[in-house]
């Protein structure tokens, strides 16, 4: 049993960092610290992808007559995408964030849905 | 000109791609609307050329720059694809020549030029996931959809448009997120993101965890993405508090694209025998349907906002498409994509009568408009043909609609289901009175007397959404012949 986790901890960090993130995402009433959760949430997944391009005892995927066991890069790569795709969901998600301090007066959920009379 | 033909599948994403940068740098209102529409239009082309070069000649396969596939990114246009990319460019342009004028009104003047590059990136996004034949090309385009239709709704002029726009961001990105993890659970597996590839391979290793649990993943990513009920809590403000013409374009296109990439990995990759044989799809479909059909139209009953009245009645109508969805069967499978359609152009109608209305009296509350059937008949036409359809009134769209899933429940012998589809139509039958009711027969609110119609620039593409509605109605050829022959496709050696 114990073996089963060391051997994929890889994955059980990824699961562990997803609850958390998801956790903080349901959680959390300040939109700043939702999206500090869906950070976590995302950062997981790439984890997960890059872990997943490991092979055991190969290098990085550079042409070199020494060697001949290669990572696979493409999960890197693919991950690389949707680590762009994340720093623009952040930045679009803070700069909504700061509009509706500016037209709330706050940012937290409870507070907003009060002055948007959805209680 | 005959050596364009074989770029087509590039040009259908690379034109409004490119044109969206353009609004930016055109830095004008009036020019950047030139350059959308143009986009808009060329793309509309490329997609009915591409309908129907598919449609005689069978599917087109891309390989992206020259890369050949599995290795590179393919694109694959087959009748369900050119479909949805009929459906996306055709309603995107309708909406785009209807917008000049409600966008000088709704939008913070000196952003005109903004709105219409985010309009022309989500766009390009809904485009390439129905054009794309890579599974991971597919999240990247979701998430070029997402991005720009958060900020397209953050545009909204009430200050809810932004709480709305968050609560979308937060949830499309755990739904777009979760898509992620299915998509890396089938890579780590298969080793490929070829669509085509998957389908090949995963056969072998469908019982093994990590593809069950990829199917999962995927399942519920583009549910909370469609809307599915219970995870629709994100659409109805999102709807209500976005610009009209953003409310006309995603209502009817956003997330009918969603759920064709249901229709994808379900049949396509992972097969309906997987789907619906070894797992519970069946029923995970059916059960959240059968409540999206009542708990929309219930709640769309009591909204007191006719724009909120009008999404949560997508909640109820995303219910139908993924009923028949569910049956699994050639004929719920053409069912769903004929109303996929039609409820697009429903939706696109009545959303665009909605701006017109609020255009002149600045809000869509339906006490606020009460008695304007006579200063706007025209605009009130196009609500009357909409809401029609919405039933599924014989002679109008939405009546091929129920009438074919109906018949594909019959199919099933699931006489319940017509049942229950026919009670839940009924309950559409009383918000739509309601909102018939207040513009003809209430008395008109002071201050709306100097009320004029729509200007033309608006009222024209309405009615000719508004018309549509009636001629899918009466000349049923093209949509039906299109997606019974995508039916066909997406079940090919399926039946079962």
């Amino acid at each position: 049993m114990l073996q089963a986790v060391l051997d994929h901890y890889n994955y059980w960090i990824a699961i562990l960092l997803m609850m958390i993130g998801f956790y903080t995402v349901v959680a959390r009433g300040n939109l700043v610290k939702k999206i500090v959760g869906l950070n976590i949430f995302q950062t997981s997944v790439f984890l997960l992808y890059i872990s997943m391009g490991k092979v055991t005892g190969g290098t990085a995927p550079i042409l070199d007559e020494r060697f001949s066991v290669y990572s696979n890069p493409i999960p890197h790569v693919l991950i690389l995408t949707a680590i762009v795709v994340g720093v623009a969901t952040t930045a679009l998600g803070l700069a909504l964030v700061v509009r509706i301090r500016e037209s709330y007066g706050t940012i937290e959920e409870d507070e907003l849905d009060l002055l948007d009379g959805e209680t | 000109m005959s050596s364009l033909i074989p770029q087509l599948p590039a040009l259908q994403v690379v034109i409004p791609l490119f044109a969206a940068p353009l609004c930016v740098l055109a830095g004008r209102t009036g020019l950047a609307w030139f350059i959308a529409l143009a986009a808009s239009a060329t793309a509309t082309l490329t997609a009915a050329v591409l309908a129907y070069l598919t449609y005689h000649n069978g599917t087109i396969s891309y390989e992206m720059g020259g890369w050949e596939p599995p290795w590179g990114i393919e694109y694959v246009v087959d009748t369900a694809s050119a479909f949805i990319l009929l459906l996306v460019a055709s309603i995107g342009t309708m909406v785009l020549i209807y917008s000049p004028a409600s966008v000088g009104k709704e939008i913070r003047s000196g952003r005109g030029h903004l709105y219409y590059c985010m309009y022309l990136l989500c766009l390009t996004g809904l485009l390439g996931i129905a054009i794309t034949g890579d599974a991971f090309n597919v999240f990247v385009f979701l998430e070029i959809s997402s991005l720009s239709s958060y900020a397209l709704i953050a545009m909204g002029g009430q200050r809810k448009a932004l709480t709305a726009a968050f609560q979308y961001l937060i949830m499309g990105t755990i739904g777009a997120t979760f898509f992620l993890i299915g998509v890396g659970l089938l890579y780590m597996m298969t080793g490929t993101l070829n669509m085509a590839d998957l389908q090949t391979r995963i056969p072998g290793i469908q019982d093994s965890r990590p593809v069950l649990a990829a199917f999962a993943f995927i399942t519920v990513g583009l549910a909370l993405k469609a809307a599915l009920f219970p995870l629709h809590l994100w659409l109805p403000n999102a709807y209500a508090f976005a610009p009209s013409g953003v409310s006309a374009f995603m209502a009817a296109t956003a997330t009918k694209v969603s759920l064709y990439v249901l229709l994808r990995f379900t049949f396509t990759i992972f097969g309906a025998k997987f789907a619906f044989l070894n797992l519970p799809l069946y029923w995970v479909l059916l059960v959240p349907a059968v409540f999206a059909m009542f708990a929309g139209s219930f709640s769309a009953i009591f909204q007191r906002d006719v724009k909120r009245m009008l999404a949560y009645s997508s909640v109820a109508q995303i219910g139908y498409i993924t009923l028949a969805i569910a049956l699994a069967s050639s004929a719920g499978v053409t069912a769903a994509l004929i109303h996929i359609f039609n409820h697009g152009l429903m939706k696109a109608a009545l959303f665009c009568a909605m701006g017109c209305i609020f255009y002149r009296i600045g809000s869509t509350r339906i006490d606020a408009m009460a008695g304007l059937g006579k200063q706007m008949p025209w605009t009130m036409t196009a609500i009357v043909a909409g809401g029609l359809s919405l039933l599924g009134v014989p002679l109008t769209a939405g009546f091929i609609s129920k009438w074919y899933l109906v018949q594909a429940a019959l199919q099933s012998n699931l006489w319940w289901l017509v049942v229950l589809i026919v009670l839940s139509s009924m309950l559409a039958l009383v918000y739509v009175w309601r909102i018939v009711e207040a513009l003809y027969f209430k008395e008109p609110v002071a201050g709306n007397e100097g009320i004029r119609e729509a200007p033309l620039s608006m009222l024209l593409p309405t009615l000719l959404l508004a018309g549509a509605n009636v001629y899918f109605g009466i000349d049923t050829r093209v949509p039906i012949a299109m997606a019974e022959n995508a039916a066909d496709l997406l079940l090919r050696g399926q039946i079962w």
